[in-house]
């Protein structure tokens, strides 16, 4: 056990920026009332909630009227998958869901409960990189579309999608269907406003840039149809009611700020680390490779390993004993690892996936960092590789 | 001395103190807690719920806790083997073979990998350990203080090398004093009920139910000794050689057994108490595992076929062709079905495990 942490999850969080920690503190400082309401404080509430719509509204190269406040990039993707194909039901009496093979569960899950209830919902294949085969797209676009999510970036890989080629094939061959885009794992690095230009509707999460767990967004374009998931008061212009975090979304608009401010500083020095760390590692485990094959674009802080013959759960307590903090892939309700879907989408073997580990650097990841990382890692590793 | 432990917590009250116990005597103690069945079932010791006990009770001691997933080789390891041997017609234990394959296979090596000295589970039974010759120290298999909830028949083929790396602490105590501890010391598992049943098979699709959706079950003809129907059952794949339940009586009144089941043909024969009792059972070479030095024939045992089974008088034989164990019991008693264990004792020191074998 030890005291020294060296945080390299932050697809999985980042630590709460000090700056968005002090817009919090301020906002529970003043006396507020529910943004609803007409007198005074309540007036004030609301005039904090639509300057941090502004600066989400800012972020995303969007009108605010299109930011709808959630409690997280989950509830955004079912807001944005559920609410479409439930507003197409009720109107046409289908909807058909696409959904691309490596989305991440708050899309698949959405879908796999549309599906349960009539709407016919298809997967879209990735080629061994994790880039989303274009070709399948075309093929199972059609008129009948309803909503098509391709994520922007990739939580277990950090690989990036084409999306503007995306949108493109869905305006072509499916003029009625929307785009919807999970830009969670992107928000920390990439310009959203650029990258998801033309997409109906992206989905952001808070907590992935320094801002406060339990507030995300959903931007949704004028003229997509949607029928609200959460019923009630009828906040957020009505599509989803429940009293607005006032200050979570100042919190959230805080570290949206940072990030915009030191996108192009940060994406340099963490893609510096995280190109060291990758050099180093392989160099010193040379039995290791890169998951995702050279040449497919990928987000600065993300680096996934495969490291075969060793048990990515043994390598994750043995790392978290020294205080190195990296993820193995997504977790069932119990807290045991599952097999990646992800990775199985890559047409990666449940073998070489059962040694697959995830490093994420983000906007407080250091030099010591990597330092430390590499300084552990490479003994630890071969100290549990079983060769077969 | 400082070790460092692994203790595999269950979420049950018993693999709570022992992780509690070896905290207390000031080991570096991290739990973990095997996810070992991906299907559904509300019992045993994969559920949600059973995960977050043992979670919390590893925050209340302060100690790491881990998930272990391992579905994939329980499936293969335990549940494969244990449909395919009821289809067969045999009744396995898949509780030991959960402990032979998982606990003391899979998660022991993993310990050891990542660097703990000792694997302790919440089993009642003790390990004692002594010192032989020059070559260095032997150890035993024994029964738990507390009778009533010993649980050395479903570890009795462990053999030394497991033996020397495991501990099981809550083996010198009753039940009543762990969930005492574990009482005072507020887990939330101190009055948890004990487990029962296969952990894999739900309460409500029983096993009828597990086993319908995986093998064929066929009706059977119940017939006497003598050929007459008396019967029929259900699934013939669920009926175990000296069962009662289901069974009836004879003509005479007096209540009837199985004797035999043949899957093949699906019959199902009975008989009176006096026609199915058996004198010894047959425990074939490549089931048999020894704590230390095999038992040599016409030695003295005490046999237990049962997970709580009466201890039986026996001796033991070498099999017809040298090969195997033939186990003579002293007095007739109800038949041990095929795939049941049959724990071996010391004759001389009875809460001693000298070895196991599997009724062929």
């Amino acid at each position: 056990m030890t005291n020294e942490i060296t945080y390299l999850d932050h697809a999985a969080t980042s630590a709460l920026r000090p700056e968005a920690a002090a817009a919090m503190a301020s906002v529970h400082e003043r006396k507020l009332g529910n943004p609803t309401g007409s007198h005074p404080p309540a007036q004030r509430a609301r005039a904090l909630l639509e300057e941090a719509r502004d600066e989400v509204a800012t972020f995303l190269g969007r009108d605010p009227g299109e930011i709808v406040f959630t409690s997280g990039g989950t509830e955004a993707a079912n807001l944005a998958v559920l609410g479409t194909a439930e507003a197409a039901l009720r109107a046409r009496g289908e909807a058909v869901v696409l959904a691309s093979a490596v989305e991440h569960p708050a899309v698949r899950e959405s879908a796999k409960a549309a599906g349960l209830v009539g709407v016919d919902v298809r997967e879209l294949p990735v080629d061994h990189g994790g880039v989303i085969d274009r070709d399948a797209l075309a093929r199972t676009l059609s008129s009948r579309c309803t909503v098509i999510a391709v994520m922007t970036a990739n939580n277990e890989t950090g690989v990036i999608q084409p999306l503007a080629d995306v949108v493109s094939s869905v305006r072509r061959r499916a003029p009625n269907a929307y785009v919807f885009t999970d830009a969670v794992q992107a928000a920390p690095f990439l310009d959203l406003a650029e990258v998801t230009e033309g997409v109906d509707m992206v989905g952001l999460s808070a907590h992935k840039f320094g801002g406060p767990v339990g507030i995300g967004a959903l931007a949704v374009a004028p003229g997509v149809t949607l029928w609200p998931r959460q019923h009630g008061g009828g906040q957020e212009r009505e599509r989803r009611s429940g009293t607005q975090d006032v200050a979570g979304a100042a919190g959230m608009a805080t570290a949206l700020q940072l990030v915009a401010k030191e996108r192009t500083a940060a994406t340099a020095r963490v893609t510096g680390l995280r190109d060291r760390l990758t050099q180093e590692l392989l160099a010193a485990v040379p039995w290791a490779h890169r998951t995702v094959p050279d040449g497919v674009a990928v987000l600065p802080g993300h680096l996934h390993l495969c490291l075969p013959g060793v048990d990515r759960e043994e390598l994750l307590v043995a790392l978290g004993r020294v205080g190195i903090c990296v993820s193995g892939g997504s977790s069932c309700a119990s807290g045991a690892l599952e097999p990646s879907h992800v990775l199985a989408a890559m047409g990666i073997g449940a073998d070489t996936a059962a040694g697959a580990v995830r490093f994420s650097l983000g906007y407080d990841s250091t030099d010591e960092d990597v330092d430390r990382a590499l300084a552990v890692v490479p003994g630890l590793a071969a100290s549990l590789r079983r060769t077969v | 001395m400082r070790t460092r432990v692994l203790v595999a917590m269950s979420g049950g009250v018993d693999s709570s103190v022992a992780a509690a116990l070896l905290v207390e005597r000031g080991h570096e103690v991290v739990g973990a807690t095997l996810k070992l069945w991906g299907g559904e079932s509300d019992s045993g010791c994969c559920s949600v719920a059973d995960v977050e006990d043992a979670r919390r009770v590893a925050q209340q001691l302060g100690i790491e806790h881990h998930v272990f997933n391992l579905t994939e080789e329980f499936d293969r390891h335990v549940v494969a083997p244990y449909v395919g041997a009821h289809a067969a017609g045999r009744t396995p234990n898949p509780c030991i073979e959960c402990n032979r394959t998982m606990k003391f296979d899979r998660l022991l090596h993993r310990s050891d990998r990542l660097g703990f000295d000792r694997l302790a589970t919440g089993h009642h039974a003790r390990v004692t350990s002594g010192r032989t010759g020059r070559t260095g120290r032997t150890h035993s298999l024994r029964r738990g203080v507390d009778t009533a909830k010993d649980q050395s028949y479903v570890l009795s083929m462990l053999g030394q090398d497991e033996l020397s790396r495991v501990l099981f602490p809550v083996g010198e105590m009753t039940k009543n004093e762990v969930r005492l501890h574990a009482g005072r010391l507020g887990l939330r598992t101190a009055l948890k009920p004990d487990s029962q049943d296969v952990c894999f098979i739900g309460s409500a699709e029983g096993r009828l139910g597990f086993l319908g959706q995986r093998i064929a079950m066929h009706p059977g003809e119940v017939v006497d000794g003598a050929g007459n129907a008396a019967g029929t059952v259900e699934a013939v794949e669920l009926v175990t050689v000296g069962q009662r339940r289901g069974m009836g009586h004879g003509g005479d009144g007096k209540r009837r057994y199985v004797t035999h089941v043949d899957v093949a043909a699906r019959r199902v024969t009975v008989g009176g108490a006096d026609e199915v009792t058996r004198t010894g059972v047959f425990l074939p070479e490549s089931s048999l595992t020894w704590v230390r030095d095999p038992l040599a024939g016409g030695a003295r045992a005490v046999a237990q076929v049962s997970a709580h089974g009466r201890p039986i008088a026996c001796t033991v034989e070498a099999g017809d062709d040298g090969s195997g164990l033939m186990v003579r019991f002293d007095s007739p008693q109800r038949p041990v079905a095929p795939g049941q264990t049959v724990a071996l004792y010391d004759a001389n020191d009875p809460d001693a495990v000298v070895g196991a074998g599997i009724a062929a």
